[in-house]
């Protein structure tokens, strides 16, 4: 049967290729850095079931050790401007239907796999079918710009390096999410929430629920973080189970309401103080400073929202 | 982070062992989000034969674009790109810089460098809600992946549709509200 396997096996395949692309590239600074990251995280992908926890774990330090030591090295250059604005007239918008492929793949996969249990794991049809795009994809792009495997490769290489350490961050704060599940931090902020949540009150445990996404998204830089501490603290125990509300408009919902945490925090250094460099704006905090105004009337649209939706 | 883990480890009362095997196991078990960068060789295949170069030219065709226009243009088709699937077509690098922060100065022609600034910020802004409230739409982005593995621990098995289909109504408000700062935004520089 495929299943998740299957996904990390093409997710490792890349990270591998990106390591060893970057370890035979000495023109570019600290490519062993590079190499080495790619290398742990090829590991992970392809053999982590077989490492233990224990084994994991130091592969997790040797990640964190390599970029904090060694610094990940700049991405490499794509084709020249001219040439890319040569071949996008040349090819048009077969460009975008190339592009569709994936998207296209992990749709009609997710439809069409249900009916083949046996053949695909039915709780992973989506990822399956989306790296199934991703082949199938690649395979056609390839034959119809008629460009060699290793360019494309080489490609991927340079879209991961420009990632850098922001490529593994969301899997980082999903574990450290799970690490406070077991430390029991959901148990503290929800037993403080109980205190301060007025019992009984439905609309107070909504509010609590979609401010405390917000607020902890704040603080942590990312909704990823946030969801487990807060789905665990209030939305499950209290929402779900005590309330009886509809599990998937209080989880996506609730995921949103921390979206509109990150629009207003410059821990979310990726999409808010990085712009302010790339801009060259005066004041680093200029972005989140205009994302607020736009933040909090939606927060409060999204804790509208759990509150009807969610308990009909 | 790691300090983060270990400190709310500890103080929890696990050993300095366990709670990096603990780690390793958080870290083992939610792969699943970061094997969404399996697409790139794909993206960076299309970047190089002109993917972003054509998406410029569609953006450029749009002719008579006041600030708001443009702006509000650019929100409504990076939320539908990322609906798709296709984050990493758009962004603060790749399309920002480049392309939609001159188009923006170029627009509201600015009398001076903080308002110039401001401007940026808003292009940079536009981005970022375009994909917030866009990406959720897209059954196997991180957050929804995340979502499904979480609730299926507490015993919940839901498909990355149902939870998917909960972001369209988010997705219109940020629109209504964005685009409605945007037209302010205009008149008040005007």
């Amino acid at each position: 049967m495929i299943a998740l396997p299957f996904v990390y096996t093409v997710a490792g395949l890349v990270f591998a290729a990106s390591a060893l692309l970057a370890a035979f590239d000495g023109s570019k600074p600290r490519h062993w850095v590079n190499a080495a990251f790619w290398a742990l995280l090829a590991l992970s992908m392809l053999a982590g079931d077989r490492l233990g926890d224990l084994g994991n774990g130091v592969l997790v330090i040797g990640l964190v050790g390599v970029v904090a030591i060694g610094r990940l090295g700049p991405a490499s250059a794509s084709a020249p401007e001219a040439e890319r604005q040569e071949r996008a007239t040349r090819h048009g918008n077969r460009l975008f239907a190339l592009a569709l492929v994936i998207p296209a793949t992990a749709l009609i996969g997710t439809l069409l796999f249900r009916a083949v249990p046996w053949l695909v794991d039915p709780k992973q049809v989506t990822l399956v079918s989306l790296a199934l795009g991703a082949l199938l994809a690649f395979g056609i792009g390839l034959a119809v710009l008629r460009e060699r495997p290793l360019a494309g490769l080489q490609e991927g290489q340079r879209l991961l390096d420009a990632l850098g350490w922001a490529a593994i961050l969301p899997q980082m704060l999903a574990s450290l999410g799970l690490i406070f599940a077991l430390a029991g931090v959901g148990k503290v902020v929800g037993a403080l929430a109980s205190e301060v949540i007025p019992g009984g009150s439905l609309f107070a445990a909504v509010l609590a629920y979609g401010l405390g996404m917000a607020l902890f998204t704040m603080i942590m830089g990312n909704a990823f973080a946030a969801f487990p501490v807060m789905a665990a603290a209030i939305g499950f125990p209290l929402l779900i189970q005590h309330y009886h509300g509809d599990p998937a408009v209080i989880a996506a919902v609730g995921m949103l309401a921390g979206f509109c945490g990150t629009l207003m925090t410059p821990m979310a250094a990726n999409f808010n103080i990085v712009p302010a460099a790339l801009l060259e704006l005066k004041d680093r905090n200029a972005v989140v400073k205009m994302q607020v105004p736009t933040g909090l009337p939606l927060l409060a649209f999204n804790i509208a929202l759990i509150y009807w939706a969610a308990f009909r | 982070m790691l300090l983060a883990a270990a400190s709310s480890g500890l103080a929890a009362g696990l050993d300095p062992l366990a709670l990096i095997a603990a780690f390793g196991k958080a870290f083992n078990d939610t792969r699943y989000v970061t094997a969404i960068w399996l697409v790139l060789p794909v993206i960076g295949l299309l970047e190089r034969h002109g993917l972003q170069e054509r998406a410029r030219a569609l953006i450029a065709g749009m002719k008579g674009a006041t600030l708001p226009r443009l702006l509000t243009g650019y929100l409504l088709l990076r939320q539908i790109i990322s609906a798709l699937g296709l984050t990493t077509i758009a962004g603060q690098a790749q399309t920002v810089r480049p392309l939609l922060a001159p188009m923006a100065l170029a627009a509201a022609d600015p009398r001076n460098e903080a308002e110039a600034d401001r401007v940026k910020a808003m292009a940079a802004a536009t981005d970022n809600v375009g994909l917030f409230f866009g990406e959720d739409i897209f059954i196997a982005i991180g957050s929804i992946l995340l979502m499904k593995g979480f609730l299926e621990q507490q015993g919940i098995v839901l498909t990355p549709f149902e939870l998917s289909v909960w972001a369209i109504p988010t997705a219109f408000a940020a629109f209504a509200i964005h685009a409605l700062r945007l037209w302010r935004f205009g008149k008040v520089r005007r």
